[in-house]
């Protein structure tokens, strides 16, 4: 991919400028780059037909001020000519954006936001920046970069019931810890990464940050390919990394003997078995965030809350990524069906993933969650905890007031 | 470029820029704003530390999670000029150098270095000096240094658009 872009033989260590194929930034890192765009005394973008303006974080606006975030936002996006999610009219940006077919696999992408390395999940080299990068980056088409080493990481086996591609991606943090992928590229392969869905490879491509990767790839296959089919007119190439890379190092997964896992707080390394966790008492069960708010976490969370309902001593929101899952699941019943069992069904938002608003925790709470980071505060108060895991082991939390095995709530 | 100053000690390793800079606060995009909540999920009293002649000193793999340049702008806004680490994470690392901060890995000057240790370090040479103690830090990638030499990304940027 690197090679590809930026058109000359590097090698890793080396810093060099990478052409973006597409710029993306949101209502908290956009109005931030303005002001640095700004002082560049720069007016215009280097191509308005590649960049992407999202409004998503504080969506609906939680205050006056996120309200005037989110007027810069629009009023900018008119301004430069590019493309812009309003409120109401997109979702949560990685998702929104693989779904809006701007994400192709070979491709660069520039997101003023973390969780950029989502991309990853068709392929594509999604680099996640500070606003200052995106204002040089809206100027000029392109940002400086480390060329990184690559983790190879091998998903063998087929996954047990009740184990999604969030548990894969917390087995790697379980391995190689919130700081194991520094300067580094993960790259998932094997039967295992093969076999699951776009869906599923987003939630393992969201968290190679967690692990401090750059970003984490997957090949571009047949699932890739299908997903794109009708969603892009870009054009696209199938390509793996070369027979004779060099790995800075291996790991394989036997996904036949990975069990339901769960991050402790407040970090998203701290990772052990449901199993292991089973009888803590929560508060609050989170289903969403912008790689975990898709139909497939969705229906995993109906599988185990259709005819059941929220425990007495819990509350639960659930959260679809996009206007068009909020759809989806409308049509499906699933809205319906989480309505009747006691959850709140939110708007597509960030919200309360990042503390922002919608949901935020209080002292002492504790909330399992399908987000990506359970660091102290993240979600409202410092005195509260956060357990990442997938939407089967939330559900079955929220039905249970506990963490659970997802099997002993379906039993 | 050379920056001197007074030892500012951030302890811990792992240290997120959540607990630097709370979600809450992300609504805020005036840098001298940000000065008021940086650290405040931390230990708010940090910031009575920071002043023009403050050298940041972090454990490792300092900055995880999001990207927000809040906590970078906010540093800034408050006049440090230099964050020396026993490592840094990658969005932290190049926020510090896109707003001309040095940002310094040098494990064992890091670890040496106490709350108000007078620190001097020469980003061109890598020379560092910890209360006497020399120590040497890695060299810069020339683009980096070059950006460092700039006063960050948006002069440089300025520079190359004018072009």
């Amino acid at each position: 991919v690197l090679a590809h872009t930026a058109g000359s033989d590097v090698r890793p260590g080396d810093v060099v400028m990478l052409r973006c194929d597409v710029v993306m930034a949101n209502d908290v890192s956009g109005p931030v780059a303005f002001r640095a765009l700004e002082r560049m005394g720069v007016d215009r973008v280097f191509d308005p037909d590649r960049v992407v303006m999202v409004a998503d974080h504080f969506t609906p606006a939680k205050d006056a001020r996120s309200a005037e975030l989110q007027r810069r936002l629009k009023e900018w996006s008119e301004a430069h000519g590019v493309t812009y999610y309003g409120q109401g009219r997109g979702g949560i940006e990685h998702t929104l954006l693989c779904e809006e077919g701007w994400i192709v696999p070979g491709e660069v992408i520039a997101g003023g936001d973390s969780h950029t390395c989502t991309y990853g999940a068709l392929g594509a080299f999604g680099s996640g920046l500070g606003s200052t990068d995106i204002a040089a980056c809206l100027a000029l088409g392109e940002f400086w970069q480390q060329v990184p080493a690559t983790i190879r990481v091998e998903f063998s086996g087929a996954k047990q019931q009740y184990v999604t591609g969030k548990d894969l991606i917390l087995a790697v943090l379980a391995e190689i810890g919130v700081g194991g992928g520094t300067n580094a590229v993960l790259e998932f392969v094997g039967e295992g990464a093969e076999a699951l869905s776009v869906d599923e490879r987003l939630a393992v491509a969201n968290m190679a940050v967690e692990a401090g990767a750059e970003t984490g790839l997957f090949p571009a296959d047949d699932t890739t390919a299908a997903y794109l089919a009708g969603r892009t007119e870009r054009p696209w190439r199938r390509e793996r990394s070369d027979p004779d890379a060099e790995f800075a190092r291996e790991l394989e997964i036997d996904l036949s003997s990975l069990p339901p896992l769960v991050a402790r707080p407040h970090l998203p390394g701290n990772v052990v078995p449901v199993a292991d966790a089973a009888g803590t008492r929560v508060d609050q069960v989170y289903i969403g965030n912008c790689a975990n708010g898709t139909m497939t976490d969705l229906r995993q969370a109906a599988e185990l809350l259709r005819g059941r309902r929220v425990h007495a001593e819990c509350r639960a929101i659930v959260v679809p990524a996009t206007q068009s899952i909020y759809r989806e699941a409308g049509r499906e019943g699933l809205l319906d069906l989480f309505v009747e069992a006691g959850a709140m069904v939110s708007t597509p938002t960030c919200g309360a993933c990042f503390g922002g608003h919608m949901g935020v925790l209080g002292p002492g709470e504790r909330a399992v969650t399908t987000t990506n980071r359970n660091f102290r505060g993240r979600m409202g108060s410092g005195e509260a905890e956060v357990f990442l895991a997938n939407a089967y082991v939330a559900a079955a939390a929220a039905v249970a007031g506990e963490i659970v095995e997802p099997g002993a709530v379906a039993a | 470029v050379i920056a001197e100053g007074r030892a500012v000690v951030i302890p811990g390793d792992d240290v997120d820029t959540d607990v630097m800079y709370p979600g809450r606060y992300l609504n805020v995009d005036d840098p001298e704003e940000m000065k008021r909540y940086l650290f405040e999920g931390y230990d708010p009293a940090l910031r009575e530390q920071l002043g023009e002649d403050a050298i940041v000193v972090t454990g490792r793999n300092f900055g995880i999670g999001s990207s927000r340049e809040h906590v970078v702008q906010a540093l800034a806004a408050w006049g440090v000029r230099a964050v020396l680490g026993q490592s840094f994470a990658r969005i932290f690392r190049r926020n510090c150098v896109n707003l001309g901060l040095a940002a310094v890995e040098a494990p064992e000057a890091a670890a040496a270095a106490r709350p108000g240790s007078h620190i001097r370090i020469d980003t061109e040479t890598g020379e560092i000096d910890v209360d006497g103690r020399r120590f040497t830090g890695p060299s810069m990638p020339p683009l980096v240094g070059e950006l460092q030499a700039a006063g960050g990304l948006v002069p440089w940027t300025a520079e190359r658009a004018s072009r």
